[in-house]
């Protein structure tokens, strides 16, 4: 019962239960986070002055380290997924409002001065115009924000066991059982290409009117994440 | 008819786009404003949709104020094309065209063989329909602007610039598909540029606006070349406006004449009675070959000789006395050759012919202008906009 694919019963799930559990630990706070994002971001667009306030912040909650957010936050909800999911999703703003302020700003001035001459009102305009062509940007910024939040979901296990595959780090101490280290490592690292990938062909798939071979807009701002990863 | 009654544009930091603006905008034609960078001409334009509100003046559509309408609906029954066409992107050809006519409330599928019915008008294959803007060339996108701007019928274009970012080749393309659509539909287009000869070619009226957004002069572009109103519109034309005013005048009037023109087989004695040093000599179905001397020729054989080339031929009636000069400046005997629509010799004309007909055009304008000033046509009108702007 020592095999790579051996999950410590005490961790109460197989080592498929754990990539679910990880996806889930992962990808929620990315969603919750582009939610909270895209009206963010129009606001930041529509008052400039807010840009520069809003992308500081987001700067400064991405700074407090995820143990520090623990503390906090473990009276509320406890020693739950939900920990470790509110400050994944507060650390995906600094990523995602970026990403489409900046995608919703690269539409042409042509583009908006047409949209606006043929009598698209200001809802209108932003959903069927500005939105469609910021996709690409938008889903630039959901690949870092995807990659990194599966990478940071592991630090729930300094909560009792929350870390999904990241447990297995911790049991990997425990229990003297070096390969399930091994195990975590390469599965995160595979999922995180795998949904990389998944996002590639959703973008693929949204912006048939993109020029073949062209970049999208780069990734916003992928620098302090490595800074973090290295940190944690 | 759209009226622009005294309209002032003042920014909150004191710059003033337009002053005082006054134009009347004839139904059913060109009218350009035209300018250098910082003279308001698209400020003016926006104004006219409303994409700009003026701090003083009115403008009427028809009569009725526009701040009275409804902003959106006031600007679906504007056609406008940008510069650049300012495509959508994430949309293919025909849901470009069709997107007026879709908000308007049209189902899809009539929207859509609207959009194939313009593509065809502008000149577009319609198999490029399913394509996306990036597969398309700068003119065709330009042409897709420009079926965008009709695709709901708007009686009022509003064109900003639409050419300026093309090479000028393709730019003369859509300036005469332009001038076609509009013979066609008669639309009410306002037109933007900074380009005075693209102004002359399509205009029917042009407005001169100066830095600071006066007016400088508002006449039709063949008035506006023969009397401009100031040193600022003189300079603005260019140096040589007396030619390009040719281009106003019909070659029809030009007196030809055939006494020079033989045909290759020409007798000695037809060569005798030449009048003039060179001889035009055509083929069996008066076609033209090319000049020859006419001393030292014997007859029988005129297309053996080396003959001149007879550069470009002109057709009196089609092509103005502009084009006829031009002909006559490039030919190497300074004598222009006349050609019916099959391409045969109906004369020749000399420089000097040429230069007496210019000078009679000339006068005969000068005096219509003067007439229609006394009896208060409105050939040219509100020509008091020019003292106004002084």
């Amino acid at each position: 019962m020592n095999g790579f694919f051996d999950i410590p019963s005490d961790l109460q799930h197989s080592w498929a239960g754990l990539i679910g559990l990880h996806l889930r630990e992962s990808l929620l706070p990315v969603a919750a986070g582009l939610l909270l994002a895209l009206p963010l971001a129009q606001l930041c667009v529509r008052f400039r002055w807010l840009y520069p306030p809003v992308l500081g912040l987001t700067t400064v909650l991405y700074a407090i380290p995820s143990l520090a957010f623990f503390v906090v936050l473990i009276d509320y909800t406890g020693q739950t997924e939900l920990t470790v999911m509110i400050p994944l999703a507060v650390y995906s703003l600094v990523v995602l409002v970026p990403a489409i302020v900046d995608g919703v700003r690269s539409v042409p001035q042509e583009t908006l001065a047409a949209a606006t001459a043929m009598g698209f009102g200001p809802v209108r305009r932003y959903l069927q115009v500005q939105l469609p062509i910021a996709t690409p940007a938008i889903v630039a910024g959901l690949r870092v924000a995807v990659v990194s939040s599966i990478s940071l979901v592991s630090v729930g296990a300094l909560i009792g066991n929350q870390g999904a595959l990241g447990n297995l780090l911790a049991a990997a101490q425990k229990y003297d059982r070096p390969e399930l280290a091994v195990n975590a490592v390469l599965t995160m690292a595979a999922l995180a290409i795998v949904c990389d990938a998944l996002l590639v062909g959703l973008r693929v798939l949204l912006t048939p009117w993109m020029p073949r071979g062209a970049r999208p807009k780069a990734a916003a701002r992928p620098e302090p994440l490595t800074a973090k990863g290295a940190a944690r | 008819m759209i009226r622009i009654d005294s309209v002032t544009k003042r920014y909150p930091d004191g710059t003033v786009a337009v002053d005082r603006l006054s134009l009347e905008i004839p139904d059913r034609s060109i009218t350009v404003l035209v300018g250098p960078s910082g003279c308001g001409k698209t400020t003016t334009l926006r104004m006219i949709n409303r994409m700009v509100e003026p701090t003083e003046g009115s403008i009427l559509l028809d009569g009725e104020d526009i701040q009275r309408r409804p902003v959106t609906a006031l600007r679906r029954s504007m056609g406008y094309v940008i510069q650049n066409a300012g495509l959508f992107q994430h949309r293919t050809i025909v849901d470009n065209i069709a997107t007026v006519p879709r908000m308007l409330g049209w189902g899809k599928q009539r929207a859509r063989e609207r959009a194939a019915e313009l593509m065809q008008r502008v000149g577009l294959d319609t198999s490029l329909a399913r394509r996306y803007p990036y597969q398309l060339s700068g003119g065709q996108q330009q042409r897709v602007g420009v079926a965008r701007a009709l695709a709901a019928d708007p009686p009022v274009l509003l064109m900003d610039e639409p050419f300026s970012a093309v090479d000028p080749v393709v730019r003369k393309g859509l300036q005469d598909e332009l001038l076609r659509i509009q013979e066609e539909l008669g639309k009410t287009i306002v037109f933007v540029t900074h380009d005075i000869d693209e102004a002359i070619k399509l205009g029917t009226m042009v407005a001169v606006l100066r830095e600071g957004g006066r007016l400088a002069q508002y006449a039709p572009p063949a008035e506006l070349l023969s009397a401009p109103a100031d040193g600022f519109v003189e300079d603005f034309l260019g140096a040589d406006r007396g030619i390009r005013r040719l281009s106003f005048f019909d070659s029809a009037a030009l007196e030809l004449t055939t006494d020079s023109v033989v045909p290759a087989d020409a007798t000695a004695d037809r060569i005798a009675a030449a009048p003039d040093p060179y001889l035009l000599v055509t083929d069996a179905d008066g076609r033209p070959l090319g000049w020859a001397e006419r001393d030292g020729q014997a007859g029988g054989d005129l297309a053996a000789e080396r003959l001149l080339p007879y550069g470009r031929p002109f057709v009196p009636g089609a092509d103005s006395l502009r084009v006829a000069l031009d002909c006559a400046v490039l030919s190497p005997t300074g004598w222009a050759v006349a050609v019916d629509d099959g391409g045969r010799v109906t004369g020749v004309v000399s420089q000097q012919t040429i230069g007496e007909a210019i000078r009679a055009a000339h006068t005969e304008r000068a005096a219509h202008t003067e007439r229609s000033a006394h009896t208060g046509s409105r050939t040219h009108p509100r020509k008091d906009e020019a003292g106004v702007a002084e």
